[in-house]
């Protein structure tokens, strides 16, 4: 399991660069696996880090585009612009959770 | 005399019904299944139909073939569940009362949620395979399929059976191969998902065959809508992948009673305990199958397993006893691969799908996430033990509930884990 230092912190990441212990995340973690993606982190961006945030603590997974859309209250044309090419992929990685998957 | 009441007559409600009925005492308890449809459809059978392997005959029987003995049968739609005076509401304005509730309404696709989809080309180049008539109307097109672009698409997760796309590509490459077409066809595979594949060791080993058979991937791709005038989907960062013929996968959504009657997440899922299988919102009521929002395949698979944890829950319900039966997310599905070969998975919550041998370590006679001719005809043979082995809730031998780690070869840091 690789682990490598971000924002002085030493992390713990899977093959793919997404934090596999989310205790090790704070905001400047954040702001550091952002810029791994090219993205300075703005309100915008954390208005769905925050809630990607508070919907993994009540439901135990990252929430798909239509629950950022109806509970979020996040347009996917805002998401894609926010975190362009994979947007809940990159915004799971940035705020510390996992990759979604599915069963194979 | 107390009433168990099941929505829906599918594969999970219809198991729930004939488990109960052996274990509670008719003098008792009445149980009543209630379901809009006439027939029962064996569904992984859709996906066969386009390529003339299964017929509209295997995968369809009357309603009262597949109703247990002893449980009463309603033909009807559900208006709402009244959960404050324990009701089911029917739209003639029937009530039903119970004493316990199980939700088995199941998903079904809602093409109408993405613009543009039902429109122009709906049934005629744009197709689903996962309703009888969507399976029906998609094997007259491919019968008339001269070559072009074939594009297989998912909207959005979660989807029932998600293998099942990606058979349809590997079934799509062989059939095409025997039709003479394969050459004057491009298949492509269009995910919302990272990848074909996501988890690493399923990725590592089935990414092969995407190559092997020529089928080209686009992922990331979140649809915004189709364009019929140009025949092509387009996402929401306005890139195009053109289509002769989409064969896509709507959004699965819950039955629009359970938004109606205030049950339902954003996709009408019910809010589940995903080891108990107890509604989170009231005591009395359960959901199996589908309808759940539980974090695992949506398959006839998970719904047998959790049919045994949910009949031994309901049982200590009734005693008044803790629901002590777990569920652990068990799922096991077929891959078909063409050419008569399969792959096979089996995982849960917590175990991504690994290779090894299944059911007996060592044995097999199955190979776990290997290709063979032996997993292909367990899944053909499936089709018999569906009607006449699942549904009537007989068991099925040396397969349980709780997946089983012996004969999976485990990575070794979850050998770890798992010691």
């Amino acid at each position: 399991m690789p682990t490598k230092t971000l924002a002085g912190t030493p992390v713990d990441t899977d093959d793919e660069g997404y934090l596999v212990n989310h205790s090790q995340w704070n905001k400047d973690v954040a702001a550091a696996l952002a810029a791994e993606e090219g993205i300075t982190l703005t309100d915008g961006h954390w208005k769905v880090l925050d809630f990607i945030d508070a919907d993994f603590k009540e439901k135990g997974v990252v929430p798909g585009m239509r629950r950022m859309n109806k509970i979020g209250n996040i347009p996917t044309k805002d998401l894609y612009a926010l975190f362009p090419d994979g947007p809940i992929k990159k915004a799971a990685k940035i705020s510390g959770y996992p990759k979604p998957v599915s069963c194979v | 005399m107390k009433n168990l009441l099941i929505l829906g007559a599918g594969t999970a409600g219809t198991i729930m019904a004939s488990h109960l009925r052996k274990k509670l005492p008719k003098s008792d308890w009445t149980i009543t299944l209630v379901d809009r449809a006439t027939h029962h459809d064996y569904q992984p059978g859709y996906l066969f139909m386009p390529f003339g392997i299964y017929s509209a005959d295997d995968v369809r029987r009357p309603m009262k073939r597949t109703v247990p003995r002893g449980i009463g049968y309603r033909e009807a739609d559900v208006d709402r569940i009244d959960t404050e005076t324990n009701r089911v509401l029917l739209p003639d304005g029937t009530e039903m009362p119970y004493d316990i509730l199980i939700i088995a309404t199941g998903v079904h696709p809602a093409p109408d949620q993405v613009e543009g989809m039902v429109n122009g080309d709906w049934r005629k180049n744009v197709h689903e395979f996962y309703t009888f008539e969507g399976a029906q109307a998609l094997t007259e097109r491919m019968k008339s399929w001269q070559g072009g672009k074939l594009v297989v698409h998912i909207c959005e997760m979660p989807i029932k059976c998600p293998v099942a796309p990606l058979e349809f590509c590997f079934l799509a490459d062989a059939w095409l191969q025997k039709q003479g077409l394969r050459d004057k066809t491009e298949i492509t595979y269009v995910t919302p998902m990272s990848g074909a594949f996501t988890k690493p060791v399923a990725s590592g080993i089935l990414s092969k065959q995407l190559d092997e058979k020529r089928i080209s991937v686009v992922h990331d791709f979140a649809i915004a809508r189709v364009d019929a005038d140009k025949s092509a989907i387009v996402s929401w960062d306005e890139k195009e992948v053109p289509y002769d013929l989409l064969v896509t996968v709507p959004p699965n959504m819950g039955a629009e009673m359970i938004d109606r009657s205030g049950l339902g997440d954003e996709l009408n899922f019910v809010p589940t305990d995903k080891h108990t299988l107890q509604s989170k919102a009231h005591a009395n009521i359960f959901v199996i199958g589908d309808a759940t929002d539980c974090p695992t395949s949506k398959a006839g698979s998970v719904a047998h397993f959790e049919a045994e944890v949910l009949t031994e829950n309901i049982l200590h319900f009734i005693a008044g006893e803790p629901l002590r039966s777990r569920f652990d997310g068990h799922a096991n599905c077929f891959i078909e691969s063409g050419h008569g070969k399969a792959f096979l998975l089996d995982f849960n919550y917590d175990q991504e799908p690994v290779t090894g041998t299944f059911p007996f370590p060592g044995v097999g006679p199955m190979k776990l996430l290997g290709e063979s001719r032996l997993n292909h005809l367990g899944k053909m043979a499936f089709k018999w033990i569906y009607w006449n082995v699942l549904l009537p809730g007989l068991p099925i031998p040396f397969i349980g509930h709780q997946m089983s780690l012996r004969g999976k070869k485990l990575p070794p840091k979850e050998m770890k884990a798992a010691a």
